[in-house]
């Protein structure tokens, strides 16, 4: 299984579409009724030509001359038709609104969760921007089709066989004329919308790339100065401007000739209906009234081709949004939560037992092998190698953010994968290397870590974490806003608010990635003290990139190349002249120590 | 460059178009920046609106003509029972020339439009995207990366959505105005119905404009909101996961996500209500010509076709006049743009140059004398800062966080300009050297790794025409030549945004090579290599010295092995420099720097001394 967001691209925009609203039956909430209302405000449309018929045939042109009291009947009854379907029309469209909106708010919610259910290597596999998009913009592009696109499709088919009932019932010679002409273009209809689309897809790939080369004006801003490469940069830009308004015009071009091609329908349909209808009349198969109902039952042709290339183009595009988000709903986390079927671990002291795990990322070639160790509860242990040993995805492993290829990870005894999320997550805690930090309050970022926790007991959670003096530093205390990803913290600060996120959620595992970036000294210690206070009393299992970490701890796990290579206590591993001691030696190099 | 901002004529004209929001209404900005819009392109606009109006007249010519096809040929042929092909063939003629006059003018109406918005998004962009290559970084720091983006694609967009529907509206109004005449020319009286009908028209858009416009805005803001909670709630994904969160962020999700939900559903009822009444007045418009038209034809005050003929406009009009309402509908929008974009166009504050070239081509001579920067009135972070940095030697600044080594490193490279005193290379401002010049002789390597999207060559040449031969030295180097050979196309690779990821590590080390490629006379290094392994650390900083580059070195650097390289070390404290000599004197001399550099050790030995309190605790 691949770890990428899976792509439905075969599937056809109707049957996408079914599926999709499938999903989400909420755009379905009463819409029989809606289609019903729909309906008869369509009828609407046909109250024109029919009074103008009866007009003319009774009242204007009428066999005992004009009599004007017939038109008056004939127009009071056709206003109360007009009342009845404005008021048919209103509802639905509120109605229509109503369960679009439902259903997309439903639908924008049931994908979020999911993007947050898929595993960490598939959360990383798809750029940040583009899960958001498939929430957010994607989502969107339904919209127009379940508010409006929808219905007018229905509507336009309801039209259509309306004006034709209608049109046939007055001369079945006239509606075949009308159709002969009408015809070929309905035919065409769906070639003349799938090059309209196929334009439209290149400009929105044209619009990714401008995004893209802005992006670089904007976050790289810093580098475009230093290297003063900004004539470049614009070049770039320019390019990705120009070829998105290219782009755009030729899809433009596209759909203006397929709009026109409507109008000169009518045209054509109009000097149609004059001879036929003429020469009908002339025959005596016609009257007055009749013909000039026909000629105000073309137009009711014309719209549909007109917005038909149009729907079809907001079928493609909802169809095209609904690939994208039915994307990621149809994505199987690979790292699944059992539900309540799984185990709920009791809490106290935790061990850890890896039994014959390997793991390789998909495609790619083993990065963790026949790794068989047992962690015993409220040791601490230190995991150290170089880049691409395999220490990080020992610890994935350890906090099931993946499974393993072969073998199995126990927690209690518990192979890691029966256990119930909500248990796991809350007896192993894992503290990133990057301690990202919500655009709030300190008091709110370190609050996640358990979301019922009073002020006071943060305040204790920051002083058993020797603290105190660092939220007294800051400028509003604990209610300092922290900023975009915590950036009004420094570095180091972000990782005190992560590791107080950790301590207040009280795991019986930790495990920790110990940050690489530089922090000031004064940062440095305190993340020490607060790590000791952090540690103390648990199973702890960090990724050592500090030779300080490795020294203090009770055993440390060596790993070469995926495999588990050495474990012991620092001193002894030192004495072994192996890949610790290597390691360690060029630590102390660096540490000025050599 | 060509200008951009408010210096540039053109754009310094536009942003003068446009009243601010405290002088006047939304409708007149809005109407204001159609007009600019308009000025900014006036011959495709006349093609699209002389397109827009054609079809309107054409389709006023198509009701005369059926109104007079009615009159001339309908009637007599059905009362005579007999009708000439010549006549018959004349009336079909008229009506499919005004078929293929219409056809035409909606090409030119709608691609018209279509060229004169691509036109405008792309110019506005280009502006946009100019000031942010020639604002200072101050500026760019003050504003969040997700609102630039927007300001040059949402906004720019919103601005010019208008100008679609714009030769329409346009058209329709000329299409009013022949409509009127044509009515006035069939009959007085049946005119008079549509002048009331049409004033209603637009008396009904005009409520659904003001009804609906905040709604809109509302629904733009809750857009952005739905996005930003996203964003923020995925880039943390490993925290919620990690705190198994996913449920209270989803619910958290769910408030934004149905706040917007009701805002369209508000939006759906006053759409609900605007779409029926459109359709309806022009029918009731229809009856009441009828039953009018009736009583005069009886009075034979006028006759059937001229009834014929203004009840068939009134079918036509009905749909077009809708186009005014586009227009205004998104007008509101188009102003939130604009205010957006012209916030960006009106920012001012970029370098200025002069045309000093560069001195020499050994290593350069730094020296700051004086330097000041705030970047908030009255918070300086660097006051008097003297220094200086003689050819070729390697110089480390040490200091705590916050304490204005990145500032300093910042306008050493001239990526701002200092509030006071000046920064010198060679003993020139570098105020006074032309565009270019600093670049030329000075590389930084930032904290923070950029790279573009583009190959592994283009990111290390940054278009310069170098041969791969100093590419894989500057790699080298770098100690980046494994990785990338390891690559599956090399040079050729793409990486960045679309193309292969790298490690943090890995990404450091490109940087560095696009710095050392370059040859610089001045080299600096802002905690470069921070992700980057101790071991390669060391081995990267080594070989540098090693390589006995032609530079001058200023690191910014924590780490003891990258302050043992430097000749001399500075120590930063509080915006000033409090101490300076080689890493010994200052060990014996200075307690703060102590305090610094024997960080690792006392960290280690807090530690040890923890782990054996603690060893006498029952575990």
């Amino acid at each position: 299984m691949s770890a990428a967001i899976s792509t439905t691209a075969d599937r056809s925009a109707w049957g996408t579409l079914r599926r999709g609203v499938r999903l989400t039956p909420e755009f379905l909430i009463g819409a029989r009724v809606t289609l019903g209302l729909a309906l008869v405000a369509t009828v609407g449309r046909v109250i024109t030509p029919i009074a103008v018929q009866q007009a003319t045939d009774r009242g204007l042109q009428g066999s005992g001359g004009v009599d004007a009291n017939v038109v008056a009947v004939v127009a009071l009854v056709a206003l109360g038709a007009v009342l009845v379907t404005a008021l048919a029309a209103y509802a639905t469209n509120v109605r229509l609104f109503r369960a679009a909106e439902t259903g997309l708010s439903a639908l924008r919610v049931r994908a979020f969760r999911h993007v947050h259910d898929l595993s960490v290597l598939t959360q990383s596999a798809e750029r940040r921007g583009s899960l958001v998009a498939r929430v957010t913009t994607d989502v969107d592009t339904i919209s127009q089709f379940m508010q409006w696109a929808g219905m007018l499709a229905v509507v336009s088919a309801g039209q259509l066989v309306v004006a034709t009932a209608l049109l046939a019932w007055y001369s079945w010679q006239l509606a075949l004329t009308v159709w002969v002409v009408f015809l070929p273009l309905f035919l065409t209809l769906r070639t003349l919308q799938r090059r309209v689309s196929g334009a439209y897809a290149g400009v929105r790939e044209r619009l990714g790339e401008l995004l893209g080369a802005v992006s670089e004006s904007v976050v790289g801003a810093t580098t475009v100065r230093a290297y003063a490469v900004e004539g470049r940069t614009q070049q770039r830009i320019d390019i990705a401007i120009d070829r998105h308004r290219r782009q755009a015009t030729r899809a433009q071009a596209l759909v203006a000739g397929s709009f026109s091609v409507g109008g000169l329908a009518a045209g054509i349909a109009n000097a149609a209906v004059v001879v036929v209808g003429v020469r009908l009349g002339v025959a005596g198969q016609l009257s007055i009234g009749q013909l000039l109902a026909v000629l105000f039952l073309v137009p009711l042709f014309v719209q549909p081709v007109q917005v038909g290339t149009e729907v079809l183009n907001e079928l493609q595009n909802a169809a095209a949004g609904w690939r994208r988000v039915l994307g990621v709903l149809d994505t199987e986390p690979d790292v699944a939560d059992p539900g309540p079927a799984g185990t709920a671990l009791p809490r106290g002291p935790i061990d850890v037992r890896f039994a014959g795990v390997s793991y390789g990322y998909p495609g790619g070639p083993r990065v963790l092998a026949d790794v068989d160790v047992t962690i015993a509860p409220r040791s601490r242990v230190a995991v150290v190698g170089e880049t691409g040993s395999g220490k990080t995805t020992f610890v994935k492993l350890l906090t099931r953010l993946m499974d393993p290829a072969t073998g199995q990870v126990l927690v209690d005894g518990v192979d890691l994968r029966e256990v119930r999320f909500a248990s796991l997550r809350e007896r192993v805690v894992m503290v990133p290397q990057d301690g990202y930090l919500f655009d709030d309050t300190l008091a709110e970022n370190v609050r996640y870590g358990r979301p019922d926790a009073t002020d006071a007991q943060l305040r204790l959670a920051f002083t058993e974490l020797g603290l105190a003096d660092w939220i007294d530093r800051l400028p509003a205390g604990l209610h300092s806003p922290v900023g975009q990803r915590g950036e009004s913290l420094s570095a180091g600060e972000r990782q005190l608010a992560a590791l107080a996120r950790a301590y207040l959620a009280d795991p019986d595992l930790l495990v920790l990635d110990e940050a690489t970036s530089a922090v000031d000294p004064a940062t440095e210690v305190r993340i020490a003290r607060a790590l000791e206070g952090l540690t103390r009393g648990r199973t702890s299992v960090t990724v050592a990139h500090r030779l300080s970490t490795a020294e203090a701890a009770d055993e440390v796990l060596v790993f070469d190349r995926g495999r588990l290579v050495e474990r012991g206590r620092h001193a002894d591993l030192v004495a072994r002249d192996g890949v610790y001691a290597r390691l360690h030696a060029s630590w102390s190099r660096q540490r000025g120590q050599a | 460059m060509t200008g951009a901002g408010p210096d540039d004529p053109e754009v310094a004209a536009a942003l003068r178009s446009v009243p601010p929001s405290h002088a006047a209404g939304v409708l007149r900005r809005g109407l204001a920046v159609l007009g600019l819009g308009i000025r900014e392109e006036p011959g495709i606009f006349a093609v699209a609106t002389v397109g827009s109006a054609v079809f309107g007249a054409a389709t006023v010519a198509e009701a005369w003509a059926v109104g007079q096809i009615t009159q001339r040929v309908v009637v007599p042929a059905f009362q005579t029972g007999h009708v000439t092909t010549g006549t018959l063939a004349a009336a079909a003629a008229v009506l499919l020339g005004i078929g293929v006059v219409k056809a035409l003018g909606v090409v030119a109406r709608r691609l018209g439009a279509g060229v004169m918005q691509y036109r405008l998004n792309a110019r506005y962009r280009r502006r946009v995207t100019r000031q942010y290559l020639r604002l200072p970084l101050s500026w760019h720091h003050a504003h969040p990366t997700g609102r630039l983006l927007s300001n040059a694609n949402a906004d720019v967009e919103a601005m010019w959505f208008p100008v679609a529907p714009l030769p329409m509206a346009v058209g329709t109004l000329v299409m009013l105005l022949v409509a009127a005449v044509a009515m006035l020319a069939a009959d007085v009286v049946l005119a008079i119905v549509g002048f009331v009908v049409f004033p209603a028209l637009f008396a009904v858009n005009v409520w659904y404009q003001r009804r609906l416009s905040p709604l809109a805005t509302a629904q733009q803001q809750l857009r952005a909101e739905v996005s930003g909670a996203a964003h923020e709630s995925f880039e943390g994904a490993l925290v919620v996961k990690t705190l198994g969160r996913e449920a209270a962020e989803t619910t958290r999700f769910r408030g934004v996500s149905d706040q917007l939900r009701d805002v369209g559903v508000r939006v759906g009822r006053v759409r609900g209500l605007f779409d029926p009444m459109l359709e309806a007045l022009p029918t009731v418009g229809v009856l009441a010509v009828l039953v009018i038209g009736a009583y005069q034809v009886q009075a034979g005050l006028t006759d059937v076709g001229a009834v014929v003929q203004v009840s068939y406009l009134f079918t036509i009009l009905a749909f077009p006049v809708r186009s005014i309402g586009w227009v205004l509908g998104e007008l509101p929008r188009s102003v939130v743009g604009w205010e957006r974009v012209a916030a960006v166009l009106e920012a001012t504050g970029g370098l200025a140059y002069g045309a000093a070239a560069p001195a020499s081509t050994m290593p350069a001579r730094l020296e700051t004398s004086g330097v000041g920067y705030a970047y908030a009135a009255g918070r300086p972070v660097l006051h008097g800062v003297d220094l200086v940095v003689e050819p070729g030697r390697t110089v480390a600044l040490v200091g705590p966080t916050g304490s204005g080594k990145s500032t300093l490193v910042s306008l050493l490279v001239r990526l701002v300009d200092p509030a006071e005193g000046a920064v010198r290379l060679d003993g020139t401002d570098l105020r006074e050297l032309s565009p270019g010049a600093v670049a030329g002789s000075v590389a930084l390597v930032a904290q923070s790794t950029f790279l573009f999207d583009d190959t592994v060559r283009g990111n290390v040449t940054l278009g310069a025409a170098l041969p791969d031969a100093e590419v894989w030295a500057a790699l080298r180097l770098a100690r980046a030549e494994g990785f990338v050979a390891a690559l599956p196309h090399g040079l050729d690779t793409r990486i960045g945004e679309r193309g292969t990821s790298l490690s943090g590590g890995q990404r450091q080390r490109l940087a560095l090579a696009r710095a050392l490629v370059r040859r610089p006379r001045l080299l600096v290094l802002d905690d470069a290599t921070s992700a980057v392994d101790p071991s390669v650390e060391t081995a990267i900083l080594g070989g540098l010295q090693e390589a006995e580059l032609p530079a001058t070195v200023v690191v910014v650097a924590y780490r003891r092995s990258a302050i043992s390289l430097a000749d001399e070390v500075v120590v930063v404290d509080g915006g000033r420099v409090v101490d300076r000599g080689s890493h010994e004197e200052l060990l014996a001399r200075s307690a703060a720097y102590r305090d610094i550099v024997t960080a690792y050790e006392r960290e280690a030995a807090e530690r040890a001394a923890l782990a054996a309190d603690e060893s006498g605790e029952p575990r």
